[in-house]
């Protein structure tokens, strides 16, 4: 089953990512991260770390395959300066049942949360500030380590 | 060795990479960083509080006691925040 990830500067199509995944599928699940225009923020500029980001999703999507029964996998996540209300990340996963595609489409969220390699800055009138990690995240992904035993 | 630096660790070194000799007498990723914290004031800020980075050895997360050898790449960097 196809397996796509991609780190871009561009906007996604959501429309399009889903009818490249669907076909055959019965349930297809979709996260999108938007900026959030709280605060006063102007922009989110964010970096990564080429190459080690996606070994991380792919290492996180072979994770919920093992997991799940899963078609086709789609994770995209965009770096550069991105706008309130503008999509940041996408999680799509195809399945036969919402069951699995659900369950895997929050797993890789939570994961890529907490161990994929991006940093933000926050843009307030003109000043950066580094975005603090939450251990909130951290926690989110453990929790998967006792729910969800693979089947 | 090449060692990267990723986030404000990257601002505060003043370079996002640089290659280096493997130190003599250091094996591990927290040795590293403690040898690097000597190379200049940028770099005694950046890893000033190790308990605040992260490390990665060849692409993938590592603990400060995972060993390092001379053709290693070496990434230093805080907590991760996407999504």
């Amino acid at each position: 089953m196809s397996t796509t990830i991609r780190i871009q500067t561009e906007p996604f199509d959501l429309a399009a990512e889903v009818a490249a995944l669907s076909a055959g599928a019965g349930a297809v699940a979709t996260f999108t991260g938007q900026v959030r225009g709280e605060d006063g923020i102007d922009a989110l500029i964010l970096e990564h770390y080429p190459g080690m980001t996606e070994r991380e999703i792919a290492r996180h999507i072979e994770e919920a395959r093992r997991r799940w029964s899963l078609g086709g996998v789609t994770v995209i996540h965009r770096v550069g300066e991105l706008k309130p209300g503008e999509a940041i990340v996408l999680v799509a996963v195809a399945a036969a049942h919402r069951g699995e595609a659900f369950r895997a489409c929050e797993f890789l969220m939570d994961h890529l949360k907490s161990s994929a390699t991006f940093w933000k800055q926050e843009r307030r009138a003109g000043a950066l500030t580094w975005v603090e990690a939450r251990h909130s995240d951290g926690l989110a992904a453990a929790r998967w380590k006792k729910l969800d035993q693979p089947r | 060795m090449k060692i990267l630096y990723f986030a404000w660790l990257r601002q505060k070194i003043g370079k996002s990479e640089e290659q280096l000799a493997l130190p003599a007498g250091i094996t591990s990723v927290g040795g590293l960083a403690v040898y690097l914290a000597g190379l200049g004031p940028g770099y005694a800020e950046a890893f000033a509080d190790v308990a605040r980075l992260c490390a990665a050895v060849n692409q993938s997360h590592a603990g400060f006691d995972a060993p390092i050898a001379e053709d290693d790449e070496i990434a230093f960097f805080p907590p991760v925040t996407g999504g």
